[in-house]
C-alpha cells in the first residue's frame, strides 16, 4: 500500500506486538495506540477500489428531515506518499443531481479538492482549509469523511473496555494535519476485527462536540469490513446525520483517470 | 430509492430537468416607450434533460432543450438546444459530437477565457447563461493533463432584448441583419484548443481560439425607415488565454489573462483576485467567503465595447449549511474612476426536496452619461424564480 505506512508498520511489529496481552504494559501507550492504528490500516490494505450508494438523512433539532442520495467511490493509493482518492456524486435532491466532489488525500501535505457543477460544466478547485466545514449541511465535517490515513493522527492507547457486544480498545487520536476543527478524538475499536464502533469528537476547546456510531458491519471478499449504518449525533446542536449504505462493490477496475478533475465532466 | 437513481457510467435512460415560474420586477419607470410599462414582468421556463447510456457507460446521448416564454420581451421568448450530443468514452479519449457546452476559467466577476459558447444575453445581463454550440470535441487525458481540440461548425448569434423591451439601449437593433467578417457568414468552421492540468496547489489552463468572435461590435446604420439602427458585426479573431488558480489553506488566488487580435489593435485583458473563506463562522455551521477581483481591459474604441475596462469587484458568499442549502452571494463591480456600479445579489434555498427558490438582484447605479451602460440605467431589476425539479 503506502510506502511510509509500511515503514511505520515494520517499526511497529519490531515492537512486541502482543500489545493485546496483559504483560505488554511496559509498552508506552503512544506505541500501543499507533500499533492498533497500523493493524487496522493493514487489515484494509489491498481493497483496490470501492463503489457504494448511500442515503444521507439530515435531521434538525426539531425533528425536520431532508435526504440526499449519493454514490461514493474510493481508490486505494498505489504510490508512495499518496493517500486514497474519493469521488462523491449526488443524485438527490434533483437540483444538485450530477454534482461531484473529488478529493485527493495526501499524507504529509494539504489535500486537493474539486467540485464539479454540471449545469455550468464548471470544475472548481476548492479551499483545502474547509476541513472543519460542514459537508453539504450535514453534521459530518469534510475531515470526518476522509480516509483514515494513519499518518494524519498521533495516537494514544487509553484502556480496554466493553463496547456493546464487543471487547474494545479505546484509543485517543490527535489530528496532525492543518485546519482541523478538533483537539482530539476518542475511538472504540474492537479487538477481534479492528473495526471502529464509536468515535467521540472534541472541539478545539476540548468540549465533546459530537459522537459517531458505526453499525451493521458486513464483511466483503472474506477480508474487508464496512459499516452500513453511520449516525453522527451533535451534542451541541441536537442535530443528527444518518448514512445508510447499500451493498459495496469492490475492485470494479476504477483507475486514476476516474478520479481526475479533467474527467469529472464525464459524470453528467 | 437507491436502485432507481444515478445514471453515471450505467446503462439505460434517464429523464430529469426543471420547470420554473419567474417574475421579474423593474424598479424604475422605463426610459423609452417600451414593455413592460408596469414594474412586473412574468415569465416561465422549462428545460427537460434526456439521457441515454449504453455499452456499459462507454456511450451516452444527452438532449437538453430549453424554452422560455416571456410576457413582455418577444426576443426573450425563445428556445434553444443547450445540449444535444453523443459522447463516447474510450480509455483516455473522450469524443463529443453535437450541440455541447464547455466552461473554461477560474474567476467569478468576468469569464474572459471562456469563449466557446455564445452568451444567451436575454437570460441574464451577467452573461453567464450560454447557448448550445455545435461542435466536434475530442479530448485526451493523461496524468500530466488533458488536451482537447474543438471544431466548431456553425455560429450562434448573441441574443438581445427586443426593441420595445427593457434592458435595451436607446437605438433599435437590426438583430437579424448581422454582418460577418468571414465570407462564410455564420457557417464558418471555427477551431479551439484547450490544455489543462493540476499540479500540487496549481490548476493551470491554456487555450487558443481562431474564428468568429462571440462579442459583436454594434455598427450604427441608416435603416429602411430612415431611422438609425444598430447592426451586430461579428469579426474573425484570434485569442489566446491563460487561467490559473493557486489554492492554499483558506485562500484561492485566481487569474485569467487573454490576448486578442482582430478587433482594432491587438489587446490584452485580465481579471484576477482572491477568495478567502471562514469556515464555521461564530461557532455556527455557516461558511463566509470574501471575494475581491480586479478587472482590466485594454481594447480600443473599434473593438466591441465593455464596461469592465478598469474595475474592481468585491463580494461576499454566505453558505448557511442548513437543511435547505441556503446560500447568498452579494457583490458589486465598481469603476473607481466614475463610481459606475453594477450590484448583484443571488440568494437560493430549497423548499422541500424538489423545489428551489431563487432571488436575483441586478442594480445599476451611478451610471455616467458617456458610459457603456447608459441607456439601461433605469432597468435595475429583481428576479424571483421558483423551480420544480423532476
Amino acid at each position: 500500500m503506502k510506502h511510509s505506512t509500511r515503514i511505520l508498520f515494520a517499526i511497529a511489529i519490531l515492537l512486541p506486538i502482543p500489545t493485546l496481552s496483559q504483560d505488554s504494559m511496559s509498552l508506552t501507550s503512544e506505541a500501543r495506540g499507533l500499533a492498533i492504528a497500523l493493524e487496522a490500516s493493514r487489515r484494509n490494505e489491498g481493497y483496490g477500489d470501492t463503489t457504494v450508494k448511500l442515503i444521507m438523512e439530515l435531521r434538525s433539532a426539531d425533528g425536520r428531515t431532508r435526504e440526499r442520495v449519493l454514490t461514493w467511490r474510493t481508490l486505494e493509493a498505489t504510490k508512495a506518499g499518496e493517500g486514497d482518492k474519493s469521488l462523491t456524486i449526488f443524485h438527490e435532491p434533483r437540483d444538485i443531481a450530477g454534482t461531484g466532489f473529488l478529493s485527493h488525500t495526501h499524507l504529509s501535505s494539504e489535500d486537493d479538492q474539486w467540485l464539479y457543477l454540471p449545469s455550468l460544466k464548471r470544475v472548481k478547485r476548492i479551499a483545502s482549509a474547509n476541513m472543519s466545514g460542514s459537508f453539504v449541511g450535514s453534521e459530518f465535517s469534510y475531515e470526518d469523511l476522509l480516509s483514515d490515513e494513519v499518518e494524519k493522527f498521533s495516537y494514544r492507547w487509553l484502556r480496554e473496555e466493553r463496547c456493546g457486544e464487543w471487547e474494545c480498545f479505546v484509543v485517543e487520536r490527535v489530528p496532525v494535519y492543518d485546519n482541523s476543527g478538533y483537539r482530539r478524538q476518542v475511538t472504540w475499536i474492537d479487538i477481534a476485527e479492528y473495526r471502529i464502533h464509536r468515535t467521540e469528537f472534541y472541539d478545539l476547546e476540548n468540549t465533546l462536540e459530537k459522537t459517531l456510531y458505526l453499525e451493521d458491519y458486513r464483511q466483503y471478499l472474506n477480508k474487508f469490513w464496512r459499516a452500513h449504518d453511520l449516525r453522527m449525533e451533535s451534542i451541541l446542536t441536537g442535530k443528527t446525520t444518518k448514512l445508510t449504505f447499500d451493498t459495496y462493490e469492490f475492485k470494479t477496475g476504477l483507475t486514476e483517470q476516474a478520479f481526475s478533475p479533467d474527467t469529472l465532466k464525464r459524470i453528467r | 430509492m437507491l436502485a432507481l437513481t444515478g445514471m453515471c457510467h450505467a446503462q439505460g435512460d434517464d429523464l430529469a430537468g426543471f420547470a420554473a415560474l419567474e417574475p421579474r420586477f423593474f424598479f424604475d419607470k422605463p426610459a423609452y416607450q417600451q414593455n413592460p410599462t408596469q414594474g412586473l414582468s412574468p415569465s416561465v421556463v422549462i428545460s427537460p434533460e434526456f439521457r441515454y447510456a449504453w455499452g456499459e457507460g462507454s456511450d451516452r446521448i444527452t438532449v437538453i432543450p430549453f424554452y422560455r416564454y416571456d410576457s413582455d420581451d418577444e426576443n426573450r421568448t425563445h428556445w434553444d438546444l443547450r445540449e444535444a450530443n453523443w459522447q463516447h468514452f474510450s480509455g483516455p479519449w473522450t469524443w463529443l459530437v453535437g450541440m455541447g457546452k464547455v466552461f473554461w476559467g477560474v474567476a467569478e466577476s468576468r469569464h474572459l477565457v471562456d469563449i466557446v459558447n455564445q452568451t444567451d444575453l436575454v437570460e441574464d445581463i451577467d452573461q453567464e447563461e450560454k447557448l448550445g454550440q455545435p461542435m466536434i470535441h475530442v479530448e485526451h487525458w493523461s496524468e500530466s493533463g488533458s488536451l482537447g481540440l474543438f471544431l466548431l461548425p456553425g455560429f450562434r448569434e448573441r441574443t438581445f432584448p427586443a426593441n420595445n423591451a427593457r434592458l435595451r439601449g436607446p437605438l433599435p437593433m437590426a438583430n437579424h441583419d448581422a454582418v460577418y467578417d468571414s465570407g462564410a457568414g455564420d457557417r464558418r468552421v471555427d477551431a479551439a484548443l484547450r490544455w489543462r492540468t493540476s499540479v500540487d496547489n496549481w490548476d493551470i489552463g491554456l487555450s487558443g481560439f481562431y474564428g468568429t468572435g462571440r462579442e459583436p461590435r454594434m455598427v450604427p446604420q441608416l435603416g429602411e425607415s430612415g431611422k438609425t439602427v444598430l447592426i451586430p458585426h461579428y469579426d474573425v479573431i484570434s485569442q489566446i488565454g491563460v487561467d490559473v488558480q493557486y489554492t492554499e489553506a483558506a485562500w484561492l488566488w485566481k487569474l485569467e489573462v487573454i490576448g486578442r487580435a482582430g478587433q482594432g489593435d491587438n489587446f490584452g485583458a485580465m481579471v484576477g483576485g482572491t477568495e478567502y473563506t471562514f469556515y464555521g463562522v461564530q461557532g455556527s455551521s455557516a461558511d463566509l467567503g470574501l471575494l475581491a477581483e480586479y478587472l482590466y481591459d485594454a481594447r480600443d474604441k473599434t473593438a466591441p465595447p465593455t464596461s469592465l475596462d478598469d474595475d474592481i469587484f468585491l463580494g461576499l458568499r454566505l453558505t448557511l449549511n442548513d437543511l435547505d442549502d441556503t446560500n447568498i452571494l452579494a457583490g458589486a463591480i465598481v469603476d473607481p474612476d466614475d463610481g459606475e456600479t453594477v450590484a448583484l445579489i443571488e440568494a437560493q434555498r430549497r423548499l422541500g426536496e424538489r423545489w428551489t427558490l431563487e432571488l436575483e438582484l441586478r442594480a445599476l447605479m451611478n451610471i455616467p452619461k458617456q458610459g457603456r451602460l447608459y441607456g439601461i440605467e433605469r432597468d435595475s431589476y429583481l428576479t424571483l424564480r421558483g423551480s420544480w425539479y423532476f
